[in-house]
């Protein structure tokens, strides 16, 4: 704990993030105003003590826009990490723990899927099914199975050939048995931290996705759309296209600065030398 | 021919068989009748069928498959459902912007992270290296589309140097017109990545210094420049490409953003319009071409490992 207070990019990393989340748990319960209440007759007024960060086109409250696309964000981030971690993560250990073909047919299935770049998944899958938030989401979900897939593997047969596998082998335990046991705890903390870095990534898909109009769809407030929207107006409002990105990149930054911090240190001996 | 190369080439094939019957499948079948797409719930059934055969969709889906493989090898992707034209002219029209926009982007962060990477890496743990790195972390965490607003609000707005979007294409204000179009776009492709790949740079520099192979240069009488560019930098680039070539698929997926950022008329608008047109037969082929471009880089770059370090033998790969 106290190591961990003295390392910059943990404390940096923890601090954005926690100002994401609060944000986003603030959105629940309070905004300054309501982020779907139009008012033309107020429409793009410069910050204010009423509104903070002005309003948009729309007369909209910008910094309540902002809160409730933190929580936008967090969704599709929790939610594409969930399923990267959750398949990913299953078939890496599989892969590991049976070896031989199956672990050769998983592994060449991960490598195909890089062929297909978040964008163009989500690209296919809105020409089929139409453009919205859900699809966006599975397409960066798709998109970060083989990432996770990868890691786990390589995390689980760096371990496997560990005295204490040998040992658990030794007492007559089944490869799923270890797998779950020793192995998944064990590679616990790399997939942690690589788990931080696909959230950071999905944030920056979904709010690509949104800003192109495929991902999250009006009304709902998200910090992509905010972007395409401000693009209109930058000779009028140029702050409006300012304050989403900073947003964004803040988020994304935290996050980033978060899996560098807990990289170093849940696992010192990966600690790269600086 | 090395047997290496030979097992390489029959993956890349595999590869692109498999992602061409992905996207023949999400594209082609999973839609159900294009020609009901297109002309809309309320059109009679005799004219969705007339349609369906005038574009040669009545056919069994192998048959279909095969024959849009044969039109690849062949150059005939079929024709547009909307504009009738051949979409082998209309993507190679878009490439004429996507590709040199590709190209621009990928040479910008191959200069500006290895001059940012082998700079820190050489001034390791003073100002210049932290502040350099403090400047990369911030440009990963930068999303590409937001940039390049940035740089449309200063270039644009503010200076007005440069246009807002836009392309003149390349006959009439000729080459220099083109280029400068392009220069904002390749620019906000081109900072991101090149804030990763500075941040790799910097520490396979670092790895490599610490090698006795290069205490024995400088022993010897080496200059400290002379070994970083002699013996440094080129064990360095092996992992410098791999992930280069990464990145070219990331950049790939950027143009498609960043074409829309700037009204730049490329590849990545074609796929746009061509959905909200239900031109499928456009996006497949869009979409298929992309995914190729990627898997061939990839295998470009797993050749290039036989050409930058000698150590890698056939065996290996």
């Amino acid at each position: 704990m106290h190591r961990a207070l003295r390392h910059p990019s943990f404390v940096i990393g923890s601090a954005l993030t926690l100002l994401l989340v609060a944000a986003a748990a603030l959105s629940l319960v309070w905004t300054p105003w309501s982020p779907y209440e139009m008012n033309l007759a107020g429409k793009l007024q410069p910050p204010s003590a009423a509104h903070w960060l002005g309003t948009d086109p729309f007369g909209r409250d910008v910094a309540s826009l902002l809160l409730v696309g933190a929580r936008n964000s967090i969704l599709v981030g929790v939610i594409a990490v969930g399923i990267g971690l959750g398949i990913g993560g299953a078939l890496g250990l599989v892969a590991s723990a049976r070896r031989g073909w199956v672990e050769e047919l998983i592994m060449r299935l991960a490598d195909f899927t890089f062929a297909f770049p978040a964008i163009l998944s989500a690209i296919m899958m809105t020409a089929v099914f139409g453009a919205g938030i859900v699809n966006s989401i599975i397409a960066i979900g798709i998109f970060n199975i083989p990432t996770f897939a990868r890691v786990t593997r390589a995390s689980a047969n760096a371990i496997g050939s560990r005295d204490f596998i040998l040992a658990a082998q030794a007492c007559g335990k089944g490869p799923w048995r270890i797998t779950i046991e020793h192995v998944l705890p064990n590679i616990a903390s790399v997939l942690i931290v690589q788990a931080t870095i696909q959230f950071a990534i999905a944030i920056l898909a979904e709010a690509a996705l949104s800003y192109l109009g495929l991902g999250t769809q009006p009304p709902q407030p998200s910090w992509g759309r905010m972007l395409s929207e401000a693009q209109t107006l930058l000779f009028q409002s140029p702050m409006l296209a300012v304050y989403p990105g900073v947003a964004i990149a803040l988020a994304v930054l935290g996050l980033n600065l978060l899996g560098d911090g807990l990289r170093d240190l849940l696992d010192p001996r990966l600690t790269r030398k600086r | 021919m090395p047997l290496f190369l030979l097992k390489r080439l029959l993956t890349l094939i595999a590869t692109l068989l498999a992602a061409s019957v992905v996207v023949f499948w999400v594209l082609e079948i999973l839609p159900g009748n294009a020609a009901q797409i297109l002309m809309g719930p309320d059109a009679s059934p005799e004219a969705v069928q007339a349609l369906a055969r005038q574009l040669g969709l009545d056919h069994p889906p192998l048959q279909r498959y095969g024959s849009w493989i044969a039109g690849m090898l062949t150059g005939n992707l079929g024709n547009s459902y909307v504009y009738s034209t051949p979409v082998l002219e209309l993507v190679l029209e878009r490439l004429k912007l996507t590709v040199p926009l590709a190209v621009m982007a990928m040479a910008m962060t191959t200069v500006l992270a290895l001059a940012v990477g082998v700079y820190a890496a050489s001034h390791h743990n003073r100002a210049g290296d932290v502040g350099l790195m403090a400047a990369t972390q911030v440009g990963v965490a930068i999303p590409n589309f937001w940039f390049a607003i940035l740089l449309i609000l200063l270039f644009a707005v503010h200076l007005r140097w440069f246009a807002a979007g836009g392309f003149p294409g390349w006959e009439d204000e000729g080459v220099l017109g083109g280029v400068k179009a392009l220069l904002l776009p390749a620019i906000s492709l081109a900072v991101v990545q090149a804030a990763i790949l500075a941040r790799i740079t910097r520490s396979a520099v670092l790895e490599v210094m610490r090698e006795d192979y290069v205490r024995t240069a400088r022993a010897k009488g080496l200059s400290r420049r002379a070994t970083l560019w002699r013996h440094v930098l080129r064990n360095a680039l092996i992992p410098v490409v791999t992930v280069m070539g990464l990145q070219f698929a990331n950049l790939l997926a950027g143009t498609i953003v960043v074409e829309n950022v700037f009204y730049l008329p490329g590849l990545g608008r074609l796929i746009f319009q061509s959905i909200s047109n239900r031109d499928l037969i456009v996006v497949r082929n869009c979409v298929m071409l992309l995914a190729a471009m990627v898997v061939i880089v990839n295998f470009v770059v797993d050749l290039l490992y036989a050409v930058i370090d000698p150590r890698v033998k056939a065996s290996d790969i």
